[in-house]
Formats: C-alpha cells, structure tokens, sequence
C-alpha cells in the first residue's frame, strides 16, 4: 500500500519492522526524525523488547551499539557529519571486530565551516573503515535497503552504513511503500550472531593482536568485505522476488545502451540526472548514467564493465579529497585503468549547494563536446570570488 | 551494610579468611571453587596492585553472579597484560572495544540483556583511571545519568601507566609522571583542586558508590559483593599501587596503599544515592611523609632538599579530606 | 508537473503546507514531492518549502526555481526576499492578505494575484492565526490543481480532533472567499 511520507519516517518505520533488539540514539541534524520516530515506535510498545537507549554522545552511541551485538543484539543506530566522525574510532572497532551492526548516515557536510546540510564528505570520510557502504537514489530506496544491510550485515558479521541524502531525502515527503514487519520477516530471518558474549559459553572479544597476526587479520577482512560483491545482488535479487520493486545491487545503469558519455554518481542526484538525460536523448545525443548503489566494497568489475565502451565518463561526486582530487573519480580511475575512456572529475553539491537540471544540462554538453578541462571542475563555483580571494592570499 | 569485626587471632599478621574464621565469613580467595576469573599467566608486572585488585573484585562478582557476569574492559594495564593474542587470563565473557567507551559497551551489553530478557545475566565495566576518568567521563557519566545496571570497578592507579606512566586527571599533586617530571621550579605534578570520581559519581546520585584499596581486600571484596545486590549504576574505585609508576618497591604494594588511608590522603567510604553512609575510620594516623618517602615519584620532595612547603601543602589536603569525611574516630 | 513555492516565516507551517499539498496530490492517486528548504529552526526567519505534482514519478531534486504558482504565508516577505524569482509568466500567486494586490504593491507583476485573508480566518475558525491550510483551499481553488475535497482530506489526516476541524473550517472558508474574490481556474 503506497502511502505519502517523510523520508525518515519511512526509514523508522522500516527499521521498526526489522526488529531492531537495541537501538541507541543520539539527534543531529539532518537525523533527528529517525531517532525520533523510532523513539515514538519503541515507547508506544511498537517493538515489544526493543531497548531504546538515550545516550551521551556519538561516540557513546556506537560503543553502546558494539556492546549490545556482541551480545547478540539486532543494533540499529543513525548519524550524520560531526557525529560519523566522533564516533571514528568506533566505526573500525565495529568492523575489526565483525560485528553486524546497521547504521543510517544521513549525509551532511563536515565542518569547519560547519554546515548541516547535505554532501558526502561525512561517509566518504570513512570509505576505509571496514564498513559496507551503500547509497539509496530515492526513500523508497532508502527505507528497502535497510532491510537489505540488517541481512547483509548479519550474514557476513559486518558492519553495513546506509547512505541517504540529508534533507533532499531525509526531510522530502513522497510516495513510497513501507516493508511491513510480516515482509520483513520473510526475508529476514532472526539474528543468529557468530560470536556472542555468554556465560554458558564463555569467549573474549577484542585481543591485543602483534605484528606476527595482525597481517593476516586485515586481510581477511578485506577478504570478507569482497564476499559482499556477490552477496549484495543476489540480496537484491531475492529482494525484488520478494517485495515486487527493485532496490539496492551494486550499481543501476540508465539508458546506457550505446552511449559515448556516462555520468556516474551516488545518491539522489542521479533522480535530477535522469531527467536530463531524457531531455538530451530525446534530442539524440547518446548519454547514458551509472548510479553506483555500493561504494564500499568497491565494485571495480562492475564499473569497469558498466563504463569500459564510453568515450567519456562524467563523475558527478559531492565530496573531494582536499588537496588531491576527486574520491570516487580516483575509484573509478582504478577500475578503468588501461582503457579507452576518459575521466572528467566535477564536484558539486558540496555544503548543500542544489545541482540544478539546467547546471547539469551545460555540464552535460560540455563533456559531450569535450570542452570539460582536466583536473576537477568545481561546478557553479563562483570564480570570481575565488579569484579575489586568491590574489589576496598571493599578496600576502 | 553491616560488617563484622574481626578479631586477629595471629599477633602481627593481618591475614584474614583462614580457617579460624566461619566459612560465610571467610574470603573469596579462600574458597577452592573460586572462578579464578583472572587466572594465572598474564603479564603483569611483579606486585602489581591492579592485577590484585582485579583478581578479587571480579572473583566476588562471580559468586554473587552466581558466574553468570559479562566484562567490559578499558584499553589499559590491564587489558594490555591480560590478553595478549592468541591466550587470555579472563575466565568469562569479556569484550574489550575502545580506550573511552568501556561504560558504554557494558551499556549496551546490558541493553542486549535486557531485551533479551535475560535479567540473570549481570554486568562489570571495568577500566584504569585514564580510561574512567579522563577520556571515559562523558560515557561514564551517560550511564550514571541512565542508571544502566552496570557496575563500574576503576582501578585507580594515578596515571596512564600501561603507555609509560604520563600524567591523568587522577594524578596527586607534586607526583612525578612523563609529562610531569620532576624539574623546574615546582617538580612533579601542579596542585590542583583534583578530580574524584566518587564524588562525581555520587553526585549522579546512583544506588551505590564506594571507594576502597588493595590495601584492604576483603573490605574490597565486601563492597562488591554488596553492590552486585543492587540494580541500577554501581560505582568502586579502587586504589591500586603501581611499583612501577610510583617507583616503590613491589613487596610494599599493600604497605602503601594501606598508608594512603592511613594519611588521610585516599578516603575509604561508600554512598548511596548521594548520600555517604560509611566510613572506615584511620586506626593509627601517620603524617604524608610516611606515605610520601618510599614512593620514588616523590623523591624529589626529598632530595636534593627537602620541600617542607610541598610537604605542607599536600598535608594541607590529607588534614581536608580526614575532616571532610570524618575520618578519625 | 506543476511546481509550487511556499513562502514565509519559521512557525507559521510553512514546511506543513507543503506536506498538505503533496498529500491532497496523493490522495488524488498522483505523485507528488514537498521538500522544505531546510534551515536551523529558527522562529520568525524566512523559510522557503517546495511542493512537485505530476502524474509520474517525480525524479527531479532541486528547489523550485521557476514555480507555477506562489503561496506567500507572510506578506512582510513581499519587500524583503525575493518571492516573486523565477515564476512562469502569468503564474498564479496567492497572498496571504486582507489589503488588495495594489495596497500590497505588487499589482504590477504579470502573473495572477490572489489576496486572501487566511490568518484571518484561520484566527476565527482555529483560534490561532496559521495560514496554511486556508491558503491551501484557496490555492485549490484558485488553479484546480488539487480539489477542495483532497485538501481537506490532507487536512484531516494531519490534525486531528478540534485542531482538524477549526483548519478544515478556515479551509472552506478561504474556498469560498476565492471562489467569490478570485480570478480561478
């Protein structure tokens, strides 16, 4: 049954069916709603047991999350920003200790200067911290890919981190449909943890690991976080089996069919993406777009296959790597090394600035007519401003 | 909480829980079937008060658990010499995860309990004085102000010792430490107003907060005991003597814990619900000197010179803390 | 699709009308997007909210620069911000007002004015001066791009008990007054 919603309520209300065990929260914006529903779900006796925790910080927040599944919790928390980056260091603890946990990022800009709306800096920040990361296009994509991470998650006793747009998507109100719990159910079978903290069986997590074994652990864990390449289509397969719609895999092309230029990027921008490529193919030119759905483990082969017959590749990515380039352009360097195509990095959106159809649609021809220099293109950044400010630094 | 007066029956010996007492009253130790939960073989240094400390608050939590306890354990000494991958000293389930989070991991862990409805299953968050203290207080406090049923054992040995013995928030004044050496014009550590946990616990007023030394270990002991009959957020700190950190002799570990209390310097009480409600009294009042000499951390009070002004001042605190708590009889 | 702007102050449920509006368009068995222009909370500052109908899925996320019709919630805005930025030749605008577009002094624009009293009658319907819905109902009647009946539909999903009613009641009433003042659809 469709029903008109806020994002985040349809993420609360799809988590709630999940049956979360434990969920710790603790509110920054664009978030709020989430932990905020849930909090409503689990006090009006929503989720039987479920323990709802208020806590102090971040950090405190995803430490109450690693004890709760290492005890054989369903632990479910969300963040953001400022808060993703307090709790980093709980993040590779979550990962190295194989504990599944799923979070919801609600992607904002990282501060200074502070900025609470959207961007993907906070996530990408933490691409290399053991995490699955995975990046809704629409809510409705949103809300079904948090059933996918509970199972993903719990199936590799990994750590899965669901993407979604802070205020493009958190805060829009649309028409989605929200898993019911019997759904869920179906798909989702009860948590079986592969370690737990029990007297009847006692064991000790979180060893001091030397020089002599600690090698190796990292690469099994890599080595595990490569098995979720194949677990997140066929996750996404039984998902579309079971649900009717298609959410999540790896990456969705769009109208890729003979196309010299691809756009590639993550998230709710691809929605804006589409339209212009409709508008630019109904006028002949031969465009097509990859939204890449998981960013972490990096789906190398799938880009490689997805973009390997372009001319061009546009990344359209909302984050950079300061004083380097491009992140998911780099990435995708990687994965067409020694190929034809050419890759043009464009940063946009960043702090919140909107990407507009008619931004993209100059963008778009740009590239098209190869006239997209080299380097990063910061779209509708204001030069003149930077210009002023740039000489005034040089003066100094 | 009631305590029996023991009477020693070997002149000059303070031990305790021998057959000469009733079975009921004897120690934790003392008992065959004790779950040696911290067992032999960690790499401890040689008199090493956290290690002792350990060994009996969580032998105690045991019997009162009836051995059905889940441990959270700070980064730190003790998590560092108790499992070194691939063997580990701890005989029941432990989780260690991060430096500052070890509240909040018990947290969770009795989080998961509780949903799980399994209310058999009881909770220790453990940690050193940095862990607990410094870079662990906004957590810790989170549980306090939640009343997590968690009890929190710190095991206060007045430094980051496990990474060299730097200077914490629980560090005394004019204690030498790696980041408050013993140079300058005002050697050691600066005279501040300090830090007590205790008294930050009690003012989130949970069920019971208690304070207690290795000097003392079946007061120790007692007090665990005691607290793991409650429900709600515990708090013992322990003082722990470091023969390493505060450069005493590793025989004496007892000794100068014992003349912590004894110089009015370290408080032995406990509380509930923010309120004190016992105290141990000092038997024999000896001056800080006494406490101060055989600890090299303070050798420089003594050598060159001596630093009868130092000596002053941190007599100044001990005369504070004997009046505050009430503790001569 | 037909896009709409939502203008006024934090507190007046500048956000909520958007919401309404999106879900009168649902309730209509079409799709619709509300995305508010998302600041901190801050009573009493401009707040911009966006409303997207169309009859399919609706992928486009930006704000709405070129609206098809204006809802202004606070006419204080009309010389402070720029309400009117990109709005369609003859698009239909909707003042919250009891003064006349000449009093307001934006007769001149090319586009449809509407002035409508909400607060007005919101304050004797509700008992609290929140204009939204009021203006929602005359909006519909105004372009016909959702009916009086999905409007109050949306409004009694949202508010419930004697706050359903008092806004349903300033909703017919800001309808009526359309139907009678206004140039409609």
């Amino acid at each position: 049954m469709p029903r008109q919603l806020e994002g985040s309520v349809a993420v609360a209300e799809t988590v709630a069916a999940c049956r979360p065990d434990v969920i710790c929260a603790y509110p920054i914006s664009p978030q709020t709603h989430i932990v905020e529903g849930l909090s409503r779900i689990v006090k009006t006796g929503g989720l039987g047991s479920c323990e709802f925790l208020n806590v102090e910080s971040e950090f405190g927040a995803m430490s109450a999350c690693i004890g709760a599944s290492a005890t054989g919790a369903r632990t479910y928390t969300a963040t953001a920003s400022q808060g993703l980056l307090f709790m980093a260091e709980a993040l590779y603890n979550a990962s190295g200790l194989g504990l599944p946990i799923v979070m919801t990022v609600a992607n904002r800009a990282i501060g200074a200067p502070i900025n609470i709306w959207n961007d993907h800096s906070d996530a990408m920040s933490q691409r290399d911290s053991g995490w699955i990361q995975l990046y809704a296009e629409t809510n409705q994509e949103a809300a079904d890919l948090h059933v996918q991470a509970f199972r993903l998650a719990e199936e590799l006793s990994l750590p899965v981190m669901v993407c979604m747009d802070g205020f493009i998507l958190t805060h829009a109100y649309e028409r989605l449909e929200v898993p019911t719990a019997e759904q869920v159910a179906a798909y989702l079978p009860p948590f079986e943890p592969r370690q737990v903290l029990d007297p009847d069986e006692p064991m000790m997590i979180g060893a001091m690991v030397g020089p002599e074994a600690f090698t190796e652990v990292k690469y099994l864990m890599h080595a595990k976080q490569q098995m979720a390449l194949a677990a997140i289509p066929q996750l996404a397969d039984e998902f579309e089996r079971d649900f009717g719609r298609r959410s999540g895999g790896l990456l969705r092309r769009y109208r890729c069919q003979d196309a010299h230029t691809v756009v590639l990027a993550l998230g709710s921008v691809l929605g804006t993406i589409e339209d212009v490529i409709d508008d630019m193919r109904d006028e002949g030119v031969a465009i097509g777009a990859v939204g890449l759905k998981c960013f972490r483990p990096y789906p190398l082969d799938a880009v490689r296959t997805a973009l390997a017959q372009a001319e061009r590749v546009v990344v359209l990515e909302k984050a950079f790597a300061v004083g380097a380039g491009g992140i998911v352009g780099q990435n995708v360097r990687l994965a067409l090394s020694g190929l034809r195509p050419r890759v043009h990095d464009v940063i946009a959106g960043l702090g919140g600035r909107p990407i507009t159809k008619a931004s993209l649609r100059r963008l778009f021809e740009q590239a098209v007519d190869d006239r997209l220099g080299r380097g990063m293109t910061f779209l509708d950044l204001d030069h003149d401003v930077v210009a002023r400010e740039l000489q005034r630094l040089e003066a100094r | 909480m009631a305590k029996q007066q023991i009477k020693f029956f070997q002149t000059g010996s303070f031990a305790v829980g021998g057959r000469l007492l009733d079975p009921e009253q004897r120690s934790v130790q003392s008992d065959a079937r004790r779950s040696n939960t911290l067992t032999s073989g960690h790499r401890a240094c040689q008199g090493c008060g956290e290690a002792l400390g350990a060994r009996y608050a969580l032998d105690a939590a045991m019997r009162a658990s009836g051995g059905r306890l889940i441990a959270a354990n700070a980064t730190g000494c003790l998590e560092v010499f108790s499992t070194p991958f691939p063997e580990s000293s701890w005989q029941l389930p432990w989780i260690h995860s991060l430096f500052g989070n070890a509240p909040a991991v018990a947290t969770g862990i009795a989080a998961a309990l509780r949903a799980k409805g399994r209310d058999d299953v009881r909770v220790i968050g453990q940690g050193g004085d940095g862990g607990t203290v410094d870079i662990g207080m906004g957590c810790l406090s989170g549980m306090f102000e939640r009343n997590d049923d968690v009890l929190y054992v710190c095991y206060d040995n007045e430094g980051y010792m496990n990474t060299g013995v730097q200077r914490s928030g629980a560090t005394p004044p004019a204690a030498r430490t790696a980041t408050t050496q013993a140079v300058g014009e005002a050697p050691g550590n600066v005279f501040g107003q300090g830090k007590s946990a205790p008294l930050i616990a009690m003012a989130h007023e949970i069920p019971y907060v208690a304070t207690a030394t290795v000097a003392d270990l079946r007061d120790l002991e007692a007090k665990v005991e005691y607290a793991m009959g409650l429900r709600g957020a515990r708090y013992v700190h322990v003082l722990v003597t470091c023969p390493l950190g505060w450069g005493s002799a590793s025989a004496d570990t007892i000794k100068i814990a014992r003349l912590a209390c004894e110089t009015g310097l370290f408080p032995v009480f406990e509380a509930e619900a923010g309120d004190v409600t016992a105290v141990t009294k000092i038997r024999r009042r000896l001056p800080v000197e006494a406490y101060l000499r055989p600890q090299k951390r303070f050798a420089h009070l003594f050598e060159p010179e001596e630093r009868t002004d130092v000596i002053a001042r941190i007599q100044a605190r001990a005369d504070r803390t004997i009046d505050r708590f009430g503790l001569l009889p | 699709m037909y896009s709409v702007r939502i203008h006024g102050r934090g507190g007046q449920g500048v956000v909520t009308s958007a919401e309404l509006l999106s879900l009168a368009a649902f309730l209509e068995g079409r799709h619709a997007q509300a995305i508010p222009s998302f600041g901190s909370e801050r009573t009493g500052a401009p707040v911009v909210s966006f409303c997207r109908i169309d009859d399919r899925e609706i992928r486009l996320r930006e704000p709405i620069a070129a609206p098809d019709a204006l809802i202004v919630q606070d006419p204080t805005l009309l010389h402070q911000a720029d309400v009117f930025a990109g709005l369609v030749p003859g698009g239909r605008v909707l003042l919250n007002s009891s003064r006349t577009a000449e009093a307001l002094g934006v007769a001149g624009l090319d586009a449809q004015i509407l002035t409508v009293p909400a607060s007005e009658l919101a304050r004797t319907h509700l008992g609290r001066p929140l204009p939204g819905p009021a203006m929602l109902a005359a909006f519909a009647a105004l372009t016909g791009v959702v009916s009086l009946e999905s409007v109050l539909a949306a409004i009694r999903d949202r508010f419930k008990g004697a706050a359903g009613a008092g806004n349903a009641a300033a909703a017919q009433a800001a309808h009526a007054f359309a139907l009678r003042e206004g140039v409609h659809a």
